[in-house]
């Protein structure tokens, strides 16, 4: 099928997009890669009336540490990120995230922000950006804002942007040293829609107990969301075999998958559990697993 | 409703290309349709398949994904552009020799994708080959003899660069 007709926008920079977000609003969609959001509107699931192609706004396009943090604009390409020596050094859980959002080609064109702004429950990105405490910077003509992930991701599909905004950049804490860190997700097929994923990020005190454990969710629910009680569990302890069991079991307890062609809500549960046992497991190592 | 038209200017095969479109035309159907160039193929439209996958600025694209009028100012290689008119690609060549295509229909994509994963990774296992072609779909082959033929074709390729 082909897409419906719409109006075409090709702003130079954020402040000329945003002022088209303010005059077309609820009309209009920001296309960044587009890996998303063509497929939907080749479909005819999504007609918006405008486009507003951010592609030609090269300033959005960096990933730059500023004091801890990396800042990622909204054109950042993934294969950029994936690619990245910053990446590789400081955010080792989005460098081994990466490989599985769908494949080279996809992830030549689709960005960093335009995947976390799509909010879909079973991408790699937003788990990985909920696990580290992403800070989401959004604009509109009105100023700018800032949003943790737990605000910005409100259900499948769904962010809390409003009408008029974007997301301008992404900014995400550098993982502190010595930390562990593990991506592992199942899916039916290879770059697939995944069944389930976690993405995890382990630090630990002089005494070896675990000091702070962050792990996110892919499938868990209808949005990217942190294993809060698996965390409280993890915290102060030590990793041995039991708390591993035991922390594997609260996962999946917790979790309220839902259920679709690809693995019913039961089958998801068991799989999340059995996902945070081996990150865990891996992070008993020392090695930092990939 | 019919959209204002957008002037796109492309580079297309080494060939500079003008042409008025509707900014919904995607660009599969422009290479297709406007510019004759039917080697792309257009399988599912939704990303899925790799029969449309086309270099964008050197880079692969699915070129079902891409609106023309955003690929304005791009440069652009198809599969038609890969030889130009002389012989045949080595990759062309190795898909030929190991009977990697049958009806042929996911070829360009196939063979599009290969050139872009031997340039990044020019001694891979057959490990790392399925990966890089797992989205490209295939009904007739099995799959076997492409695995093949991106081996040899790696080989040539890497035979090629001691010679030159
Ligand atoms: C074959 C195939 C396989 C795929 N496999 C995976 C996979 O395994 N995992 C995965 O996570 N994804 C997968 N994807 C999706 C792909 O990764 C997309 O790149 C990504 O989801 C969206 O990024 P994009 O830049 O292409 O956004 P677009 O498609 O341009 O936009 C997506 C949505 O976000 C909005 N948007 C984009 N940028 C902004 C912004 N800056 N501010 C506000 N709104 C914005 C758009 O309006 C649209 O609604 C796959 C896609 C295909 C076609
Ligand atoms: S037609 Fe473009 S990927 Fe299938
Ligand atoms: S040769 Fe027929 S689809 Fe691949």
């Amino acid at each position: 099928m082909k897409p419906a007709a719409f109006d075409y926008h090709r702003p130079d920079s954020i402040e000329e997009a945003c002022a088209l977000l303010a005059e077309h609003g609820a009309d209009s969609r920001i296309l960044s890669g587009g890996q998303s959001l063509v497929p939907l509107m080749n479909m005819r699931i999504l007609s918006p009336a405008v486009l507003i192609d951010i592609n030609r706004c090269r300033d959005l396009a960096y990933l730059r540490e500023e004091g801890g943090v990396i800042a990622c604009g909204a054109l950042t390409r993934q294969g950029e990120a994936e690619t990245s020596d910053l990446v590789a050094a400081r955010l080792p859980l989005m460098a081994a995230a990466m490989p599985h959002v769908g494949v080279r080609a996809n992830r030549n064109f689709g960005t960093v922000c335009g995947s976390l702004a799509h909010a879909d429950p079973l991408a790699e990105l937003p788990s990985v950006a909920s696990a580290l405490d992403a800070t989401f910077v959004i604009a509109s003509s009105r100023g700018r804002r800032e949003v943790g992930a737990d605000e910005f991701f409100v259900s499948a599909l769904t962010n809390c942007l409003e009408p008029d905004e974007m997301l301008a950049e992404v900014r995400l804490p550098a993982i502190p040293e010595g930390a562990r860190c593990a991506f592992l997700e199942i899916a039916n097929r290879a770059h697939g829609f995944a069944v389930a994923g976690i993405a995890a990020c382990v630090e630990f005190g002089p005494d070896g107990r675990c000091s702070r454990a962050r792990l996110s969710a892919m499938g868990a629910g209808d949005t990217t969301a942190r294993l809060g009680s698996v965390e409280a569990l993890i915290e102060g302890q030590r990793l041995d075999d039991a708390l591993i069991r035991a922390a594997g079991a609260e996962a999946a307890a917790a979790a309220d998958p839902a259920g679709d062609v690809h693995a019913d809500s039961a089958y998801r549960a068991e799989v999340i559990g059995s996902l945070v046992r081996k990150v865990l497991r891996q992070m008993q190592g020392a090695v930092v697993e990939r | 409703m019919s959209a204002k038209k957008v002037t796109v200017r492309m580079k297309v095969n080494g060939k500079d290309y003008v042409r008025e479109v509707e900014p919904r035309y995607l660009m599969a159907d422009f290479l297709r349709h406007e510019l004759q160039l039917t080697g792309t193929h257009i399988g599912c439209e939704h990303g899925v398949c790799g029969a449309c996958t086309v270099l964008i600025n050197g880079k692969t694209g699915r070129s079902c994904l891409q609106f023309a009028a955003a690929l304005d100012g791009a440069e652009i290689t198809t599969v038609e552009g890969i030889a130009g008119d002389g012989p045949l690609h080595p990759v062309q060549e190795a898909f030929h020799d190991a009977h990697a295509l049958q009806c042929g229909y996911c070829t360009p994509g196939f063979l599009m994708t290969t050139i872009e994963f031997l340039k990044t990774n020019p001694e891979p296992d057959r490990d790392e080959i399925q990966q890089a072609l797992t989205n490209n779909m295939c009904r007739c082959t099995g799959y076997v003899n492409i695995i093949d033929a991106v081996e040899d074709a790696a080989k040539r390729l890497r035979e090629g660069a001691r010679e030159a």
